[in-house]
């Protein structure tokens, strides 16, 4: 990758999302920018520490209606309201990390499975979720005197919050921590036996990613005004998965593109063929892990490092 | 080379590592039985043996890869028996492994920056950009040069011919000046010519340390080794300088069996 050329990228994107609601319906973005959050948190641990969660939904689940909850019942601000949501599901994280990481593997994944399928049986039986009926009609509020009832006010809000939270994970990958990260999805017992201690540094990276999970889950209750038991579904942990691989594992904007593929695809596609989408969804799984493991981001870049003459490995 | 003795004459030897009754035991099979095995510091010290003797066992039971089910390992006098494997790296005793232990995808000098980074302490640090790792990068390229991979700074790991990646491994483990070096195997599967290059790599880098290494390779053994320790169904069945280790009857035997060993020894 050209680190020079990278920046002027980023710059151009966020600028086509600066005027994209005039072209697109806002609340369609705004949903593809809340998996796209969901899917680079995911990525954080899949791509660049070699952890396969299969329990994410938890995690933006619970930041779904803890932040519906903080809205609506406690009154509190939208931005108090995002911030529980988001260290709530750090807090969550911390539990569910701790007790996944010293199994490996497939031990892993099953662990956060079910931990994350204990925490749908606590919601579906809660109160304060609403049970099957979901928490409904949470207010959107309003920050620094400006309502956010309308989508377009709201649609700037969700980017700013989207862009920091890209940020955050960006950095995250290129900072020391996420040189040991790499160190520990290349070779665990090297790092080990280089001195480090590779449990701190994969319980970090899981909280990390649970509370970006969080966020993405506590502004999809903001952009709704609702929260419902599918966020907290295992469905949804499937989903980022596929939203990642699609994408490209391991590349930064990878997770941004396989979130913005499935979100419009199962949008376009719900009012036409129904419960067939879920049909196409597996397909386009399967030609993606026969066809193209990279991911459509990781092939762009694979072909552009052959065209340039580097090794592609 | 036997005369080598880094103690003060006179003084009580000074064992870097020393194991008493270590033993391992896997479901019942007892892998390593009652090892009492002493390290003299400054030493380069072997570990040979027959297939399946305990050898790579032994290695994981020191550097706590593996707990041992009894017995004691003491590191400078310090009980580590029960302690973890990264604080057993940070005390300064770093293993390689049989297989080599880079990290493929990362660029040569990365490779050397995941060992010089933790004592930056700023490993957790996940907001700081990677670019405050740019200090490292002197440091880096003053080993690899120490180890002759300086041209190959920014090739990726995983590219590097199978001689070169053990020298990669060799220069992380550098990186981190250990007292205490464990080479499990370090010339396996390699051709003259890099086994030659490791064995004078090994040496140079044993000055001021300790190195204890699983070896096959009886030249690498006798040319460079202090002493040897020789284990066989997972106990000690011989230990002193190559000589003494060489000529043994019962080494010989467990090596080539006994009509071997009568012939060898038939002239004595």
């Amino acid at each position: 990758m050209n680190p020079q050329r990278l920046p002027y990228g980023y710059l151009a994107a966020v600028a086509l999302l600066l005027v994209a609601p005039t072209l697109v319906y806002p609340v369609l973005l705004m949903k593809i920018m809340c998996f796209a959050v969901f899917a680079c948190a995911f990525n954080l641990l899949l791509g660049y520490t070699g952890l396969l969660s299969f329990g994410h939904a938890a995690f933006l689940g619970s930041a779904a209606y803890l932040t519906g909850h903080a809205l609506k019942v406690w009154e509190l601000p939208t931005l108090a309201g995002l911030v529980i949501g988001t260290l709530g599901a750090g807090a969550l994280g911390w539990v569910v990390g701790t007790l996944a990481i010293r199994r490996q593997g497939i031990y892993f994944a099953m662990s956060t499975l079910a931990l994350a399928q204990l925490m749908f049986f606590i919601f579906l039986q809660s109160e304060f979720t609403g049970g099957e009926d979901g928490l409904q009609s949470v207010p959107r509020g309003s920050l620094f005197g400006i309502s956010l009832s309308s989508d377009t006010t709201l649609y700037y809000l969700v980017l700013a919050v989207s862009v920091s939270a890209f940020w955050l994970i960006h950095r995250s990958i290129h900072s020391p921590f996420g040189q040991i990260l790499k160190a520990i999805r290349e070779n665990e017992a090297r790092a080990i036996s280089l001195g480090y201690d590779v449990n701190k540094y994969k319980l970090l990276a899981f909280v990390l990613s649970a509370a970006v999970s969080g966020l993405a889950g506590a502004l999809k209750t903001l952009v709704f005004t609702f929260a419902t038991l599918s966020d907290a579904h295992w469905h949804t942990s499937g989903e980022v998965v596929l939203m990642t691989l699609l994408g490209g594992v391991g590349t930064v904007f990878g997770p941004v593109v396989g979130a913005a593929v499935i979100v419009t695809l199962q949008n376009e596609l719900a009012d036409k063929v129904g419960s067939m989408v879920t049909v196409i969804m597996g397909f386009i799984f399967a030609a993606c892990v026969m066809a193209f493991r990279r991911g459509l981001v990781g092939e762009i870049i694979a072909l552009y490092k052959r065209m340039i003459g580097e090794k592609v490995q | 080379m036997s005369g080598h003795n880094p103690t003060a004459a006179g003084s009580a030897p000074e064992f870097i590592l020393e194991t008493s009754g270590l033993v391992k035991e896997f479901r019942g099979f007892v892998a390593v039985n009652g090892v009492d095995l002493k390290i003299r510091k400054g030493h380069i010290h072997a570990l040979i043996g027959p297939n399946g003797a305990g050898k790579t066992t032994c290695f994981n039971l020191l550097t706590k890869f593996l707990e041992p089910t009894r017995g004691s390992i003491h590191f400078k006098g310090v009980d580590i028996t029960r302690e973890a494997p990264q604080k057993i790296a940070r005390m300064g005793v770093i293993r390689s492994f049989q297989i080599s232990a880079v990290f493929p995808h990362l660029t040569v000098r990365e490779n050397i920056r995941i060992a010089l980074q933790r004592r930056l302490g700023t490993s957790f640090h996940f907001w700081k950009t990677e670019r405050s790792l740019d200090k490292l990068d002197d440091k880096a390229m003053e080993i690899l040069a120490l180890v002759g991979l300086e041209t190959y700074a920014r090739m990726v790991a995983v590219e590097l011919p199978y001689g070169r990646k053990r020298a990669l491994e060799i220069a992380t483990t550098l990186a981190l000046e250990p007292e205490m070096m464990l080479l499990d195997e370090p010339t396996q599967g390699m051709g003259h010519e890099d086994v030659d290059k490791v064995t004078q790599l090994i040496k140079k880098v044993s000055e001021n340390r300790t190195i204890l290494m699983v070896e096959h390779n009886m030249k690498v053994v006798s040319g460079i080794c202090d002493a040897i320790t020789v284990l066989a169904r997972g106990s000690i069945l011989a230990q002193g300088d190559y000589a003494s280790v060489s000529t043994n009857p019962a080494v010989i035997e467990a090596y080539m069996g006994t009509e071997a060993a009568h012939q060898a020894t038939g002239g004595h």
